[in-house]
């Protein structure tokens, strides 16, 4: 069993909407082991960036407020960290990649600027040591020119070479946790896959681990050794990477993978999930895919399942009942 | 050849870095009207500094023999009721108006950047004191309020330096508060709280820049502005002592030998009029050039 680097418990978030509190996140538990990619996908607003955000404790900015659970980072519990302690943190043990690097860049400071800004809030050390971290960074995510990139402004450069240099400042105080929020989603393919490239071999050679949260079963297919699935702000179903896409249980991970085109199958009309996630403030009353769920009997309408293991197997974890006869309501 | 540098761009070659400040110079140098008023302030200002220097006569001295005549080619601009040499009283008074304006103006500024930049990070209490009390001053006519305040501080340079530098406050502060309020939406401003920053850094490294731009114009604009009312307020006897070289001082002296020396007012009116005019072009010119919308 290796070491545990992050540990959320009952995570719930809630967002004030005018008089009323809407839950955003729900009872979300999950772990990271070091040195995994682990992906966590949904489809939009079902709390994906919630969850990084409020690991972050990045969310004084919102309405949003972490009500209950704990996040253990090696055993300490951030919530009760002060926000002065939660500084020394960001960055330097757990960093983040964010899902626009064209807009993550500060447009009237230089490259260098920024990335030797990042360094000295954590590292002591003088402006041309941390230059050199600087420089041996850009040049570790592969950038080509490394001092014509250093003296850059952001808008000189592209959207892929922002993104390394946004991973190149992220990994540059070497965190043991790596939050990447869709990484990938605002560049297009060919870079991406060079993105994703290059942050499984930041995980291989540093021993990262890797929080990837995407909407792309290819990205996560490819990338990552477990998945969590998230719905309305509620893991469905968990489970190592190949259980989850050759055994999938929950119908709508199901769903999901079913959308994925196939290149060389003969379909017409790509299949879709019908509806679209539910409004936080107005959540259906049992579990929260039954009205979209065409398994649904009335037991999904009246109860919400809890998360629990998968007859016969170790680590796949599911919330739903067609799949857990055992659990009683 | 040719195949060769596609092959090259492919391989994600930087373009080499074009200078801002170039490009800058390029879209500001199509505007002619701000062009020359530039050149105007920085003769201007180069008077400010080196002309007491170079003038033949001394701005104070008394020539009993020479009162109120007209320009000559012993007296350029012609002398004033005792005598003095009206262009090197202009030139000494460049220097003292200039300095009242850009000090005034630039207290001012920084008060302002400091109160906008809180209102619009914190918000809450502290927005509603400084934007309420923004408003407050906003309901004074500039020059009101600035007669008002050396009124009560009494008159002397120092004086209208604080009162202009008052009413200039509010609007810095609402333009930085507004700037303020659109930066820290901004993902870099979420990028720099993620890698560790405080909030004061946050503040000063990361969203005062951003906001920068949207003030240059203003600030240009209302050295223009502290220039007319440092006059204004000399040319009512609040200002600087009548003694000193002074363009509003000189206007007002000049005012009772209108019949007699019309160029006493002339001179200082015309210099006053084309530098509030040169700022305020100037002003125009950079929020074209500033403008990413305007070509």
């Amino acid at each position: 069993m290796s070491e545990t680097i992050l540990e959320v418990k009952n995570l719930r978030t809630e967002f004030k909407r005018e008089k009323s509190y809407v839950t955003a996140i729900h009872d979300v538990s999950f772990s990271l082991n070091k040195g995994e990619i682990v992906g966590l996908v949904g489809e939009s607003g079902c709390g994906k960036s919630v969850t990084s955000m409020s690991i972050m404790r990045l969310l004084g900015d919102t309405s949003g407020k972490i009500t209950n659970g704990e996040i253990r980072f090696k055993g300490r519990n951030l919530l009760d960290l002060s926000e002065r302690e939660m500084q020394t943190i960001r960055g330097s043990r757990i960093s983040m990649i964010f899902q626009d690097p064209m807009s993550s860049l500060n447009p009237p400071i230089r490259i260098e600027k920024q990335m030797i800004e990042a360094v000295r809030i954590h590292e002591n050390c003088s402006k041309e040591q941390a230059r050199k971290i600087a420089a041996d960074m850009l040049h570790e995510v592969g950038i080509p020119d490394v001092e014509n990139t250093l003296r850059s402004y952001p808008h000189q450069l592209s959207g892929g070479m922002c993104q390394r240099v946004m991973i190149a400042m992220a990994m540059a105080c070497k965190p043991e946790l790596l939050i990447a929020d869709e990484p990938t989603t605002a560049l297009d393919v060919t870079i991406q896959a060079q993105i994703m490239d290059l942050m499984k071999k930041i995980q291989k050679e540093n021993g990262t681990t890797i929080l990837l949260i995407t909407h792309d079963l290819g990205v996560v297919a490819q990338m990552c050794s477990r998945v969590l699935v998230m719905y309305a702000g509620r893991i469905v179903e968990q489970a190592d990477v190949h259980e989850l896409f050759y055994n999938p249980k929950h119908p709508y991970t199901k769903g999901l993978i079913a959308c994925v085109p196939k290149i060389g199958s003969d379909v017409r009309r790509l299949p879709s999930i019908p509806g679209s996630v539910p409004d936080l403030s107005v959540m259906p009353k049992g579990c929260k895919f039954a009205p979209r769920c065409q398994y649904a009997s009335d037991r999904c309408l009246k109860g919400e399942p809890d998360l629990v293991l998968v007859d016969g197997r170790e680590n796949h974890w599911i919330r739903c009942y067609l799949e857990s006869k055992d659990q009683t309501m | 050849m040719a195949e060769e540098s596609v092959v090259r761009q492919s391989a994600e070659e930087l373009p080499k870095p074009k200078s801002p400040y170039k490009e800058f110079a390029r879209k500001f140098l199509k505007r002619k009207a701000a062009v020359v008023s530039l050149i105007f302030i920085i003769v201007l200002a180069l008077v400010a500094i080196f002309g007491p220097m170079v003038i033949r006569y001394n701005p104070n001295a008394a020539d009993y023999t020479a009162l109120l005549q007209g320009p000559s080619p012993k007296h350029i601009w012609g002398t004033d009721e005792f005598g003095r040499d009206v262009f090197a009283r202009l030139i000494a008074g460049t220097r003292l108006s200039l300095s009242v304006a850009l000090g005034s103006v630039v207290v001012g500024t920084a008060i302002g950047i400091i109160l906008g930049l809180l209102a619009g990070f914190y918000g809450g209490i502290v927005d509603s004191i400084v934007m309420r009390g923004s408003d407050i001053l906003f309901a004074f006519p500039d020059i009101l309020l600035a007669i008002a305040i050396v009124a009560i501080l009494g008159p002397g340079v120092i004086n209208v330096v604080i009162a202009v530098a008052v009413f200039t406050v509010p609007s810095f502060a609402r333009i930085i508060r507004s700037a303020t309020l659109e930066v820290k939406e901004a993902p870099y401003v979420e990028v720099a709280r993620s890698i560790g920053c405080t909030n004061s850094r946050i503040l000063w490294k990361h969203i005062f820049p951003g906001t920068v731009q949207s003030m240059i114009v203003n600030f240009t604009m209302r050295i223009g502005t502290a220039i007319l009312a440092s006059s204004s307020l000399s040319f009512l006897g609040f200002g600087a002592n009548v003694t000193e070289p002074d363009w509003g001082t000189m206007l007002s002296q000049g005012r009772n030998y209108l019949n007699t020396a019309p160029h006493m007012v002339l001179c200082p009116g015309l210099l006053i009029f084309l530098t509030v005019l040169a700022f305020n072009l100037l002003g125009d010119g950079l929020r074209d050039t500033l403008d990413p919308k305007i070509k």
